[in-house]
């Protein structure tokens, strides 16, 4: 089922949570909403559940108007970042109770209802522990069985609010590839909610990047990661360097250095967003973006990772491969010649809201 | 569960005396008491404590309490629970003021109380006066008796159930929720069962404290042999009487009483705190219970 959201707001108090988001959420779609916290995600995500009550605006569920509906009649799954299993049933019990609540006239029979969850419970592969208690489990499980209870009503929408931000890194790394496989296998419309851009761009199909309350940019991950449209959403997507310059009859030009740029207008003061494994380090100036002095050298890991200094002060970060590094025979203190491969310019200071 | 390491550093002799100065406190203002109570009761011998028990007015006395605790107890526990969920789950404005509002009876003299009883419900108050004329007398009767004792007995089972609820969150009320449940099914299958000790726990101090009431009770009943008169009226009167065996026989009920439910918190409080459990749950933000409402109430009883 689609999802849609028009011109949605929602204050607490003076706080501005959500200022108009508009969200199309195809179906059979897996979307992130990806951001900053306070951002407004989970906020949104509970206004597509019903959860919360917007100020103003209308969730959409196949193009009807669901704003008014109540939470019990969305017809969504709903998995809370810390599970919110009930702690006084049974795994089984817990993915029975969506069953066991239904009206009579509508409630399967004792052993369809024990079929249904057992099968629920092979899928998440959790069967062998339908006797245990929620605090039993590990963190992975509960959240796995989180994900089954909100299964077995059969929802038409699926929404997690970080679902893996309670675990830690290696399990989130194993369930964030099944979740995947789980959609690829239901086929659930789905949204999620992360702050972890990793996670957002290696599970969903689509990203939604939001801040104050708005959404910046919508996209595949691809897109989202090689044409970000706001310098937020570059920021946000992972450790960049600025460089502050100018936009003069479309080229850029930071000190010496000077670039063709296409469409962009004319400005005093802007800033190229420079990733660090997108500087190419020489011990040429020619042409260089800008010098600076090994600092560091941080040579664990299939990259190596160097700081320079500038003059100035200001760090640069590169990330180079093992060996550029070796055949550059960097050592500390060396002076050393940046150009980039790939840079982002957004005219105007940059924006400081990590 | 754990040494204090602090205690354990101390010499051996500090730790004796410290103990002793303890055990002798205890012995002179608990044990000792409560041993007089039941030796005055039986001192001249069964038949006069089953006699003096038997009596027409004793057994009054204690029908009466029990029906001012089984009215009371439910009407605490459904205000309790309705004020604690609205504590707890919602945000509102002068909602600090509502939860000082609840602490209120801790502070007021339970004689204080009474007396505003009176002065609202008695028979020349405007809302007494009107309650009159209808046919409904509230103060000298049952209705004052249950007032004044719910009055005092007000902030157990809020006070028990306000932190729990409130650490607790309503995640899995909002999961029951999206699930489906209405708002009768999440109370009795999700709710219900996370607060049941707590709330066991609350009925517990409410109940010792209802049938106790002496202050707010003494000033709203007005004493009516037979009819008016609970159980800690009796034994005063019966005291004021010089009827010893009598007095303290009643006495020695309260006791009992006390020692019950002494028994059945200690046995919830083991219960809530076991520490895995299939039906307790196993939550990192576990306070004890009541840890806060138990300094309260001994400063007051």
């Amino acid at each position: 089922m689609s999802i849609e959201v028009r011109k949605l707001c929602k204050k607490f108090g003076d706080f501005v949570a959500l200022d108009g988001v508009d969200l199309q959420v195809s179906s059979g779609a897996l979307l992130a909403l990806l951001g900053p916290s306070g951002c407004g995600k989970t906020t949104l995500l509970r206004l597509i559940a019903g959860l919360e009550r917007p100020d103003s605006g209308q969730v959409l569920f196949a193009g009807e108007d669901a704003t008014a509906r109540d939470v019990r009649d969305r017809q969504v799954g709903f998995v809370f970042q810390h599970y919110a299993l009930f702690r006084h049933m049974t795994v089984f019990d817990n993915v029975a109770f969506g069953l066991s609540v239904k009206p009579r006239a509508s409630r399967p029979g004792k052993d369809e209802i024990r079929e249904r969850v057992m099968a629920l419970l092979k899928l998440v592969r959790l069967d062998w522990q339908a006797n245990a208690f929620p605090s039993q489990l590990s963190g992975g499980q509960r959240q796995r069985i989180a994900l089954a209870r909100s299964l077995a009503v059969e929802p038409k929408v699926l929404l997690l609010d970080e679902p893996f931000g309670a675990l830690d890194a290696r399990v989130r790394k194993d369930l964030r590839r099944w979740l995947r496989d789980l959609h690829d296998e239901i086929h659930l419309t789905s949204v999620f909610v992360t702050h972890d851009q990793e996670e957002a761009l290696e599970v969903s199909d689509t990203v939604v990047v939001m801040n104050r309350g708005r959404i910046e940019q919508t996209g595949s991950p691809h897109e989202i990661y090689e044409q970000p449209s706001t310098a937020f959403v570059t920021q946000f997507l992972g450790d960049v360097n600025l460089f502050h310059g100018r936009i003069e009859q479309g080229r850029l030009s930071i000190g010496p250095y000077d670039h063709a740029l296409q469409d962009v207008a004319d400005s005093d003061s802007a800033v190229a967003y420079v990733r660090p494994h997108d500087l190419e380090v020489t011990r040429v100036a020619e042409g260089a973006l800008a010098q600076g002095r090994v600092a560091h050298i941080h040579a664990a890991g299939p990259l190596v990772r160097l700081e320079l200094l500038r003059d100035e002060g200001a760090a640069i970060e590169v990330a180079l491969t093992r060996e550029r590094y070796r055949e550059l025979g960097l050592a500390p203190d060396d002076l050393v010649y940046v150009t980039p491969r790939k840079l982002a310019v957004f005219p105007g200071a940059p924006d400081y809201v990590i | 569960m754990s040494v204090s390491v602090f205690s354990a550093r101390e010499p051996a002799w500090v730790r004796r005396v410290l103990i002793s100065v303890v055990l002798l406190f205890l012995g002179l203002f608990l044990l000792l008491p409560i041993g007089g109570v039941f030796q005055q009761a039986f001192s001249q011998g069964w038949t006069a404590y089953a006699t003096a028990l038997s009596d027409d007015d004793a057994l009054n006395a204690i029908g009466l309490t029990l029906l001012v605790v089984l009215i009371t107890v439910p009407l605490n526990v459904a205000f309790g629970i309705a004020a604690a969920w609205c504590i707890a789950r919602f945000e509102f404005r002068g909602k600090s003021l509502l939860t000082t509002l609840i602490d209120l009876p801790f502070s007021v003299s339970p004689v204080v109380a009474g007396l505003m009883m009176v002065l609202l419900f008695g028979i020349h108050a405007p809302v007494g006066g009107w309650l009159a004329t209808h046919g409904f007398q509230v103060i000298y009767a049952l209705p004052g008796i249950v007032l004044a004792s719910a009055f005092v007995t007000f902030p157990f089972v809020a006070r028990e159930l306000i932190p729990l609820m409130q650490s607790q969150g309503a995640d899995e009320e909002q999961a029951a929720l999206v699930l489906g449940a209405s708002g009768w099914q999440t109370f009795r299958r999700v709710t219900l069962p996370n607060i049941r000790w707590g709330l066991l726990y609350g009925v517990i101090l409410t109940n010792a404290r209802a049938m106790g009431e002496f202050g707010a009770v003494s000033v709203v009943s007005g004493h009516i042999s037979g009819l008016t008169m609970t159980l800690p009226l009796h034994v005063e009167l019966l005291y004021n009487d010089y009827d010893m065996v009598g007095a303290f026989a009643c006495a020695s009920i309260l006791t009992l009483l006390a020692l019950l439910t002494l028994l059945a918190r200690s046995l919830v409080e083991w219960r809530q705190n076991r520490p895995v459990d299939v039906a307790a749950h196993v939550s990192p933000v576990r306070t004890s219970p009541g840890a806060s409402l138990q300094q309260k109430v001994g400063s007051l009883q």
